[in-house]
């Protein structure tokens, strides 16, 4: 369940990044534990967790600030895992931007190319400045730029290096929300351009799965699952997954028996439906979880279509193109449920409902994990600086 | 009633605000009274009386008066030239040893010492708890004949080395040109400690970082990060080191000798012992016009346009 592995049956291109069991220890506590990934070239790839999950320790392992305890960082063929910061091909856009206060901005673009002692570097450095769309503020200091200016030129300082891995540390976490949706789309748009390596760090699922190719969610120190953002959201593999990325109705129920291609579940009395693909415990007692915004509500009887639960509204909030209503069912647990304001009258607390689902829009997880794994840690904001 | 009322409503919008703003824009000047008073009577009032004797003519006997004898000048200048140019080389000489010496010590401070950090600064502070003069005579005591580093120069055959170099008089260090830079280092080293600690210890050191993560090994990120951001402090402690030595006469007095005499001693003497006022005074003005202009042609080529 836990370190999902990668597709397999793909050879290793020349610039992937693979890291083989690296783990990092300071004093007792693990913040990686024996992390098996590989990152293929080109991709645009984010490391997904709460503070302190171990993401950013992973980051600066890559980029040669922290050495690991045990385990190994490939680029290509090429082992990196004792190299200096310095001698690795690899750049780093900064959480706190760390732009070079005492040099104008096209020097602060240059710096990397002058240490290695490139030609023509102002000109490279101009074409990186376009790139980020700020080439008028290029005789500025970076204290005369704002966040968000900031942020570009730090990107450019790194973009312009061409590494064969761009890490970015939470670079967007200093925005506001506006600039920081605006800035995603820039991102994703630079990645396409340059066609580099991104590995993204954030705690903000949002921002993973705008951006991302493919996720990782990490979480105390090692990866839950890996996937494109789509598969992560639609059949998570943890209870962690299923909470930290949206929000989940998870049910307790136990597996009975099987109905054709679906898995039955009886879930207090009531018999739900879920393919067995989605079924991640074959047997016994499992977690079922469905998505809220998956849910019909019907009043009154209405066909039977998949799978029901009949409750009663307790609570409804509107907010602009939905409303999501708390639905509590026969053995008082609440779930959640969206509903698109498509014109439907607006249901009152109180009221008698049904829910409904398909059944390909469930999942069942294994009954061992702690319901509540990963709920309420998605917003926390990480401290400018912190090394967890 | 009304028309009271109405009377006396404008008085309040028109009048209170004008002494307002009128008392804030005098704050300011208010606040600088204290210290332009103080500059005043303890600098420009002396400073014009020091310029005026420089001008005079006469004895302590009849009195002087203001002559306007310019000559005073070129003479004081041809007699104490030697000492004048010694005394710049001198102060420039510990100002560099200052920096080769409380460089690393300030960076060690900043960087490199943890929880000793504290311990460290209070022992750069704590000679100031005793005197000036103390600690110059200390170094009499430290360099005297026959002392072990004495003994270590001569062992090593450093003194003849110090010799050939002009820096020492025969087998020994005391009274010379040596022991006076070594007592002139060492009593401004705070100096230059201090500031270069501050302006150090600010420097970020995710700037470092990310300095290495672009390719610049670690003598690279010091040579373009870390050693341009202490700029504000080695300009300052250089200042605070040279002005100071510049005009020392303790130094020279206790350690050195009638061949390393520096025109701190002079003006001391032509002061207080020959009662020549005109020509001290005249020689002060000339060191201190020499200052003022070293250090306005040192301050523009460091470039420190963000100092302080």
């Amino acid at each position: 369940m836990t370190g999902q592995s990668q597709p397999s049956g793909r050879a290793t291109a020349d610039g992937d990044l693979r890291l083989v069991s690296l783990t990092k220890t300071f004093g007792s506590f693990t913040a990686v534990d024996d992390l098996d990934l590989t990152i293929p070239q080109g991709s645009f790839f984010a490391l997904l967790g709460p503070s302190g999950c171990g993401k950013t320790t992973t980051l600066r392992m890559v980029a040669g600030l922290e050495r690991p305890t045990a385990g190994h960082v490939f680029i290509g063929e090429h082992d990196i895992t004792l190299t200096k910061p310095y001698q690795r091909p690899v750049n780093t856009v900064f959480q706190s931007y760390a732009l070079f206060p005492h040099l104008s901005i096209i020097e602060n673009v240059e710096f990397g190319l002058r240490r290695r002692g490139m030609k023509n570097t102002r000109r490279t450095a101009m074409e990186a400045l376009e790139l980020v769309q700020l080439p008028q503020l290029a005789d500025r200091r970076p204290g005369q730029l704002s966040g968000g200016q900031q942020q570009r030129i730090a990107l450019a300082r790194a973009i312009v290096n061409r590494p064969s891995v761009l890490l970015l540390d939470e670079p967007l976490g200093a925005l506001d929300l506006k600039l920081r949706r605006q800035m995603q789309i820039e991102l994703k748009r630079i990645q396409l351009e340059v066609g580099l390596t991104f590995v993204h760090v954030t705690h903000d699922q949002e921002e993973a799965m705008t951006m991302a190719d493919t996720i990782a969610v990490m979480n105390a120190g090692v990866i839950e699952q890996l996937g494109d953002p789509a598969e992560l959201y639609e059949r998570p593999h943890t209870t962690f997954v299923a909470n930290f990325l949206g929000q989940s109705n998870l049910l307790p129920g136990a597996v009975t028996g099987s109905d054709g291609e679906n898995v039955v579940v009886d879930v207090r009395g009531q018999s739900l439906r879920v393919p067995r693909s989605r079924c991640s415990a074959p047997d016994g007692a499992v977690w079922f979880g469905v998505r809220p915004e998956k849910l019909r509500i019907v009043t009154g009887g209405g066909g039977v279509t998949g799978n029901q639960l009949s409750g009663t509204v307790t609570d409804a909030s509107f907010t602009g193109v939905s409303t999501q209503y708390l639905v509590k069912l026969g053995w008082d647990q609440e779930i959640t449920v969206v509903q698109q304001n498509d014109g439907t009258p607006p249901l009152r607390p109180g009221q008698q409902v049904t829910v409904q689902w398909a059944p390909e829009h469930g999942f069942a997880l294994g009954a061992d994990q702690d319901a509540h794994a990963g709920e309420d840690v998605s917003d926390e904001a990480l401290p400018v600086g912190a090394v967890p | 009633m009304t028309a009271l009322a109405h009377g006396v409503a404008p008085g309040p919008d028109t009048g209170t605000p004008a002494p307002a703003a009128r008392s804030g824009r005098k704050t300011p000047y208010l606040l600088l009274l204290p210290g332009m008073l103080w500059l005043a009577v303890f600098f420009a009032v002396p400073m014009a009386f020091l310029a005026s004797t420089s001008l005079q003519t006469g004895s302590l006997e009849q009195g002087y008066v203001l002559t306007w004898h310019v000559q005073t000048y070129v003479d004081a200048l041809q007699a104490y030239w030697p000492q004048f140019t010694r005394s710049i080389g001198y102060a420039a000489s510990a100002t560099v040893l200052g920096v080769l010496i409380g460089y690393p010590l300030a960076y060690a401070i900043a960087f490199k010492a943890g929880r000793w950090k504290n311990v460290l600064l209070v022992m750069v502070i704590a000679p100031f708890f005793t005197s000036f003069l103390i600690r110059t005579l200390a170094w009499q005591t430290i360099l005297t004949n026959n002392g072990p580093v004495v003994k270590f120069f001569q062992a090593t055959h450093l003194i003849d080395l110090m010799q050939f170099l002009g820096l020492t008089n025969n087998d020994q260090l005391m009274a010379s040109k040596f022991a006076v830079i070594c007592g002139l280092t060492y009593n401004f080293l705070p100096f230059m400690t201090l500031p270069l600690y501050a302006s150090l210890e600010r420097v970020d050191q995710r700037l470092l970082e990310a300095a290495g993560d672009l390719y610049a090994s670690p003598f690279t990120g010091f040579r373009k990060i870390t050693l341009p951001l202490s700029m504000p402090g080695l300009v300052a402690g250089t200042l605070l080191t040279f002005i100071p030595a510049c005009g020392d006469y303790i130094n020279s007095k206790l350690l050195g000798s009638t061949n390393t005499t520096m025109i701190g001693q002079v003006i001391d003497g032509q002061f207080l012992r020959v009662l020549d006022y005109p020509t001290a005074a005249a020689l002060s003005f000339v060191l201190m016009v020499t200052i003022v202009v070293l250090v306005a042609v040192y301050v523009r080529r460091a470039g420190t346009e963000e100092l302080v």
